[in-house]
């Protein structure tokens, strides 16, 4: 269990006041120049000593991937750009740090900013959060108001400027490359890498793209030190994490805990429990809908940080918790989460454009009970197909929920999928079909 | 991405107000001076609002114009991103978030009752033509599912009857604040004390 001390988002709930005076009692801008004054050395490795790693789903070492960046700034500027397009369902921790604690973001955006030579910081907010978005931009010039950043910022020498750029409801933004593409002004899809956003990213510039929560938890890291972090949570799964548990609970809540907490004080201590008591517990997916989700048995001792959900062949992503009880009907609940992936694909890899209306049409027609047996051959072999051959992860997003439905629940599949194949009996179920035929008009 | 359909009556002529087009000026200034194209999405988000919450195929040129951006790529962005409106939207613009976490609390009922109350179908004017609503993915705020989000503002923590009671304050033009309608603080657990957060 954390303590109340070891905290870092005190404001999560907006208790203490999110305004610059109110931050300021929680110690945020208490000695930044100070910190800045120890040099870019001794910021990155203190980040490295803390083990700290990305919080936007792929855990990518922080410190680590600000080495990559050039050491000195050569012709091009350097960028730091803030992901803050956080549209994976069942994650809303970024909002709450975007609404409540934007201090904290933009004091580690100046200190991250320092660490990478970086003059400008973009943060890019999804379209929906319009008022976060709007909060923000009030704590942005209070901030500059008190020469915390512009130019000079905080006495330390380093000019900085933040400027915030709306997306317009792209869930594939939220990739790190798409949403290079995107703050450029183009379609959101995302890049081939190599090259990395560390050496060719923004306007073909050296760029760091970070999470939101990443950012948000580099003032505290440096003032309490690596060590401190990293004595919090399981060695190479240091610190403290916000956890989202949404779904089928009494409940539902962000709460902010150590990483390795078990799942079930998670979602028994914070959240009021499973609607219906835990025996009522069908499957949780762990870590945002496109981990792959986990049924009860492996819950009871599940442990929530990155490497102990990579053993149960699931990943912590965001640690949006969805809890889903046994009341729901699986099949359905998965259909509609490939249903998003469909809707969200971006249309540049044919294996994930057309993979993903496949797995949906699929696993819609189980939901009614119109699948064939032959169907789940197929759905698995789809999942193969997209996985491993697309640009970004998005394909192994949509894929992984679908193996992960085949892999706990097979016995729930195969009931649902029992008619003879079509071209056998003539049915009127085409395989292939237009895919906007089957959808609104207005899809 | 998703279809989009382009509505058939367009205005021949758009031009951002005098307002607007310091606005513009303002957000050219965030960019790279050989980046204008960057200003692309804040621009269309102005071209909407000032157009009744949605964006006629002239302001697409004017704004290629303005950012000597060829057409075609404006067009490219307005129609891949999912909140720019290329058809009229009611004065009240009520998207549902409707995927997994709010489903499974229930989002398909506010979905009927948007049915009953405001259009048969989505995209639809209410008869007043003060509303129409459409089903949106995940919102973000997946804590306080369901939740539906009106032009720019977030009703969270719905349930059959208050829904029914924030669609009738939009029909009536007398919009209900956004806000949690179970009471509840932000995203906190709603039972901190009785659930022994206190002891823990």
């Amino acid at each position: 269990m954390l303590k109340e001390e070891d905290k870092i988002f005190k404001n999560l709930y907006n208790e203490l006041g999110w305004k610059l005076e109110d931050s300021l009692k929680r110690d945020d801008w208490s000695d930044t120049k100070n910190l800045i004054s120890k040099g870019k050395e001794w910021i990155i490795n203190e980040i490295k000593t803390s083990e700290l790693r990305g919080r936007g789903g792929a855990g990518f070492p922080t410190g680590l991937k600000w080495s990559f960046a050039p050491k000195k700034i050569g012709s091009r500027p350097h960028y730091l750009v803030i992901n803050a397009d956080e549209s994976e369902p069942g994650t809303c921790k970024d909002r709450d740090i975007l609404r409540f604690e934007p201090q904290k973001l933009i004091e580690g955006c100046l200190i991250t900013s320092y660490a990478v030579n970086a003059h400008v910081c973009y943060i890019y907010i999804r379209g929906e959060y319009y008022n976060e978005g709007i909060r923000l931009q009030q704590a942005i010039d209070e901030a500059y108001e008190k020469n915390f950043i512009g130019k000079n910022s905080c006495n330390s020498g380093w000019d900085l400027d933040i400027y915030i750029h709306f997306g317009a409801g792209a869930y594939i933004c939220g990739e790190e490359t798409a949403l290079l593409e995107s703050l450029e002004g183009n379609k959101g899809q995302p890049r081939l890498k190599p090259p990395f956003p560390a050496l060719v990213g923004l306007y073909g510039c050296p760029t760091i793209v970070n999470n939101v929560e990443t950012i948000a938890v580099v003032p505290t890291i440096l003032r309490r030190g690596g060590k401190w972090f990293a004595s919090i949570g399981r060695p190479k799964n240091t610190g403290t994490k916000i956890f989202c548990i949404s779904g089928n609970v009494n409940s539902p809540c962000n709460v902010e805990e150590e990483m390795g907490i078990p799942l079930k004080d998670l979602i028994e201590k914070y959240a009021g429990g499973v609607i219906g008591g835990w025996k009522n517990l069908q499957a949780v997916i762990p870590g945002g809908s496109s981990m792959p989700l986990i049924p009860k048995d492996i819950c009871e001792t599940l442990k929530m940080d990155f490497d102990s959900l990579i053993a149960v062949k699931s990943g912590l992503g965001t640690a949006g918790i969805v809890v889903i009880n046994k009341e729901q009907d699986i099949v359905k609940c998965m259909a509609r989460i490939a249903k998003f992936y469909k809707h969200e694909s971006c249309g540049q890899c044919t294996p994930c454009r057309e993979g993903s209306g496949w797995m949906w049409r699929i696993l819609e027609r189980a939901v009614k009970g119109d699948a064939t047996y032959k169907d789940i051959d197929l759905l698995s072999d789809v999942t193969k197909q997209i996985e491993g051959h697309t640009i970004c992860a998005f394909g192994e997003g949509s894929a992984w929920p679908v193996q992960g439905l085949l892999r706990h629940f097979r016995k729930e599949i195969d009931k649902r999928c029992h008619a003879e194949p079509i071209i056998k009996k003539r049915r009127k179920i085409p395989y292939l079909i237009d895919q906007h035929n089957l959808e609104n008009k207005d899809a | 991405m998703s279809l989009k359909k382009v509505h058939d009556k367009q205005p021949e002529k758009f031009e951002f107000t005098e307002a607007n087009l310091k606005l513009a000026k303002k957000i050219l200034e965030k960019y790279p001076e050989n980046q204008k194209k960057s200003a692309v999405m804040p621009l269309l988000h102005l071209a909407q609002n000032q157009n009744n919450n949605w964006i006629p195929l002239a302001a697409l040129k004017y704004i290629g114009k303005l950012l000597s951006m060829p057409y075609i790529n404006v067009y490219e962005v307005a129609t891949f991103y999912s909140m720019y409106n290329l058809a009229p939207v009611g004065r009240y613009f009520v998207q549902i978030c409707t995927t997994s976490p709010c489903a499974l609390r229930g989002a398909n009922n506010i979905v009927k009752i948007c049915q009953e109350k405001i259009s048969k179908n989505p995209n639809e004017l209410s008869e007043n033509g003060l509303c129409s609503w459409t089903e949106v993915e995940c919102l973000g705020a997946c804590v306080n599912a369901p939740m539906m989000q009106v032009n720019n503002d977030y009703y969270e923590d719905l349930d059959d009857l208050n829904t029914k009671k924030i669609l009738d304050s939009f029909i009536k033009d007398e919009p209900l604040k956004p806000r949690s309608y179970r009471n509840r603080k932000n995203s906190a657990p709603e039972k901190r004390i009785l659930n022994g957060l206190k002891d823990a």
